[in-house]
């Protein structure tokens, strides 16, 4: 057996096929467009990121909209800080609020009234990013062990502790909280308006988003990625992987103490409340939605849950995005073009007989209207069923129709993904959407709080269902 | 044997005595002795559950033993963590391979140099000069290190993530991350496995390369023979644990216990 292979035999393994596709890829103008987009330096994506932010506040004059501006990026910090445990070291960490209550209340201690200290944040916001580092470090130390499921509780307990102590200690006043917390100071000029303080968020979102950028593009974000990919491996190949772990921990934690030591002097008050686990599983549907693990995707991921969760508040913007969500998800999930105007007409169509056949059963089915009074919410007034007591409630319970609509609804969805034939699936979209919208204007669009949860719930399931990496993240490959 | 003259006057790059461990009730490694000299490729042969992957892990510190010492360059390992271990000099692959499947070809080789690199969190952010030169040197060690493989690893691979790499690609690129860490000791395990002759013969060829080239001790689990003929200076036979032989290739292959492990014991009278 010679050990030497001669040229003029083939090559195994040196595949011509394998070694072309680039040229091959080079001639799709999708993927020219995707590797133009990736060769865009990383400057150019942080001004192009930035830029919206920052004309935000020449175009707003309401001091409303700059509250939820200033809102979204203290969402966004949070959103960057929990992408480093979750996207990066690829820890379940459920405690990541906690480390955002601690750097609001250190806020309080080191700059209130109550406290009757008043640090500048120029020292105070730095002091608090350390501590609070410092604390996710603590509070990794005896988990850093765990993964998944286990590291989940653990921290969800440590979540749950710190609430508990926050409610029942005397120096967090209890569930009243501090409520007297003076504005930021820098170098002896106070922050007073919202301008200001949306700058500042500005500013402290700069700074972390290309804190994060440098470090993931170094030997460090190189070892997180590689311990997520295969721990055991990554510790033979050199990698401390406990202190790693740790490292995410704490840096993932000082950010969501920078957010917390701008969001107390914004609100001017802290409550335990404020750090609950509705924020945590907002926060978790931010990164996911933007994609874990991409900076740009968890910024927008977040920009536009808390946009959305802002604009439901709305009864008539809920009443259009409720539409506009349905119409462009069924247009960019059914293929060919033609099934998703089907699915529509058909519905407009069966919706107008049932609403006919109604009226003439019983007036009274359709003899209503609905809560939400946008054009949109007038146009289907005379589409869905609304029995008359959906406000006075005579007879029936206010809303029956709702909710038994409501429970219909859900089951039939069920049902309808049980359904194998996609004719037949298309077929029973048209009274699932029917019902859909007879839920809407019956019984969500009166209850925006309950409602932009729902919705948002819905979005997130059918994304996750087509799109599991998220809007922005990258698919990956678990098992081969 | 003049190479083994020249073998005693060195010291033992790795000296494993009376090593031990059992799961349960099974013994895995019962007082097991191994020593392997500086330069040597020493092949572990055995049949399957002889206890061969158990001691690289045990030598690389994913298990604690039950007893006895494992020395490196004449210093205990013991106790340390397995990260400090490979720090030390001790590189290894997978039989299961463990690659960082979501990353590039490149980024697996270059996470690998983890150990001996030393920008830290703030140096990185603000991209020292000196943290910008050594990020150039783990570029260029991966590249070297891909490299080595001829035109297997090189230009366009170095972008594809490790999951889009055939099998036999996926070993090589084991083999050049385990590189990475700079180790003296290279411990692979079966490199050859799930690979077809040609490829196979490739192996056998370049862990000698590996020994010439890039100067590293070898300690070899492998079942082909061939390929075990081909590279060994010494063979290694375990059986339940226990070292059954240990000599040149053509000792251990005509050793009447080896025969008895791999084909029973009337194979065995036979002969």
């Amino acid at each position: 057996m010679s050990l030497s292979e001669g040229p003029e035999q083939p090559r195994i393994g040196v595949d011509e096929w394998v070694a072309s596709a680039e040229e091959r890829r080079a001639r799709s103008p999708l993927a020219r467009a995707q590797d133009a987009i990736e060769r865009v330096p990383a400057a150019v994506k942080l001004v192009a990121l930035v830029v919206p932010f920052a004309v935000f506040p020449l175009f707003v004059d309401s001091a409303y909209l700059m509250q939820v501006g200033i809102d979204t990026l203290v969402f966004v910090l949070l959103a960057l800080g929990l992408n480093v445990a979750v996207g990066w070291v690829g820890l379940l960490d459920l405690g990541y609020v906690a480390f955002f209550g601690i750097g609001a209340y250190l806020y309080a201690a080191v700059a209130s009234e109550y406290a009757g200290r008043y640090w500048d944040a120029a020292i105070a916001i730095p002091v608090i990013a350390v501590a609070v580092a410092v604390s996710g470090f603590l509070v990794g130390l005896p988990s850093r062990r765990l993964v998944g499921d286990y590291l989940a509780i653990v921290t969800l307990f440590f979540l749950q502790l710190w609430l508990v102590v926050l409610i029942n200690a005397s120096w967090s006043r209890g569930p009243n909280g501090i409520s007297d917390i003076y504005p930021l100071q820098f170098f002896g000029r106070q922050v007073t308006s919202l301008d200001g303080y949306f700058y500042v968020a500005l500013i402290a979102f700069v700074v972390i988003i290309s804190f994060l950028y440098l470090l993931n593009q170094s030997r460090t974000g190189r070892a997180w990625r590689a311990l997520r990919e295969d721990e055991l491996a990554a510790e033979l190949m050199t990698m401390p992987v406990s202190r790693l772990k740790l490292m995410g921990f704490a840096v993932g934690a000082g950010i969501a103490g920078v957010a917390g030591a701008i969001y107390a002097p914004v609100q001017g008050a802290v409550f335990p409340a404020n750090f609950d686990l509705v924020l945590l599983i907002t926060l978790y549907a931010m990164v996911v939605l933007g994609g874990a693990g991409s900076l740009v995707g968890v910024t927008v991921g977040a920009v536009l849950i808390n946009g959305l969760l802002e604009a439901l508040n709305d009864a008539d913007n809920a009443s259009w995005i409720f539409y506009g969500v349905v119409a462009i998800a069924l247009i960019a999930l059914l293929r060919p073009w033609w099934q998703p105007i089907a699915v529509l007409g058909s519905t407009v169509v069966f919706g107008f007989a049932v609403h006919e056949i109604a009226e003439q059963a019983r007036p009274s089915l359709v003899g209503g209207a609905t809560f939400g009074d946008s054009r949109i919410d007038r146009l289907v007034d005379s589409w869905v069923l609304l029995p008359q007591n959906i406000l006075t409630g005579d007879g029936l319970p206010t809303g029956w129709l709702g909710r038994l609509a409501y429970i219909a609804l859900v089951a039939s969805v069920l049902g309808l993904t049980l359904v194998r034939s996609h004719l037949w699936r298309l077929v029973g979209l048209v009274p699932v959407l029917y019902l859909a919208a007879c839920v809407w204007a019956n019984l969500l669009v009166s209850q925006p709080a309950v409602a932009r949860f729902v919705l948002i719930g819905g979005m997130l399931v059918g994304l996750m269902a087509y799109r599991p990496e998220g809007l922005f993240g990258k698919q990956r490959v678990e098992i081969v | 044997m003049a190479a083994e003259l020249m073998a005693e006057e060195r010291a033992p790059l790795l000296e494993v005595r009376g090593l031990s461990l059992a799961f349960g009730g099974v013994r895995c490694l019962d007082g097991l002795d191994l020593t392997v000299w500086e330069g040597e490729v020493v092949s572990v042969i055995g049949p399957n559950g002889a206890g061969k992957t158990t001691l690289f892990n045990v030598i690389t510190g994913v298990y604690p033993p039950e007893a006895g010492e494992i020395l490196f360059e004449g210093k205990s390992v013991l106790g340390l963590d397995p990260h400090q271990i490979a720090r030390r000099g001790i590189a290894r692959t997978f039989q299961t391979l463990r690659l960082f499947l979501n990353m590039t070809v490149k980024e697996n080789v270059m996470a690998a140099a983890y150990g001996h690199t030393r920008a830290g969190v703030v140096r990185s952010v603000l991209r020292t000069p000196g943290m910008r030169r050594e990020e150039r040197e783990i570029e260029q060690l991966a590249e070297e290190r891909l490299a080595f493989f001829g035109d297997r690893l090189v230009g366009y691979r170095w972008r594809q993530p490790a999951y889009s790499l055939s099998y036999a690609n996926r070993r090589r690129l084991e083999i050049a991350r385990a590189t990475a860490a700079k180790p003296r000791l290279l411990l692979l395990d079966e490199p050859a496995a799930g690979m077809n002759p040609v490829e196979t013969h490739e192996m056998t060829e370049l862990i000698g390369r590996l020994r010439e080239e890039g100067g590293y001790t070898i300690l070899v689990i492998e079942h082909d023979m061939h390929v075990v003929e081909g590279i060994s200076d010494r063979v290694v036979a375990l059986d339940h644990g226990i070292k059954i032989a240990e000599g040149t290739f053509g000792e251990v292959a005509t050793d009447p216990r080896v025969v008895e492990a791999y084909l029973g014991t009337s194979a065995a009278e036979r002969k």
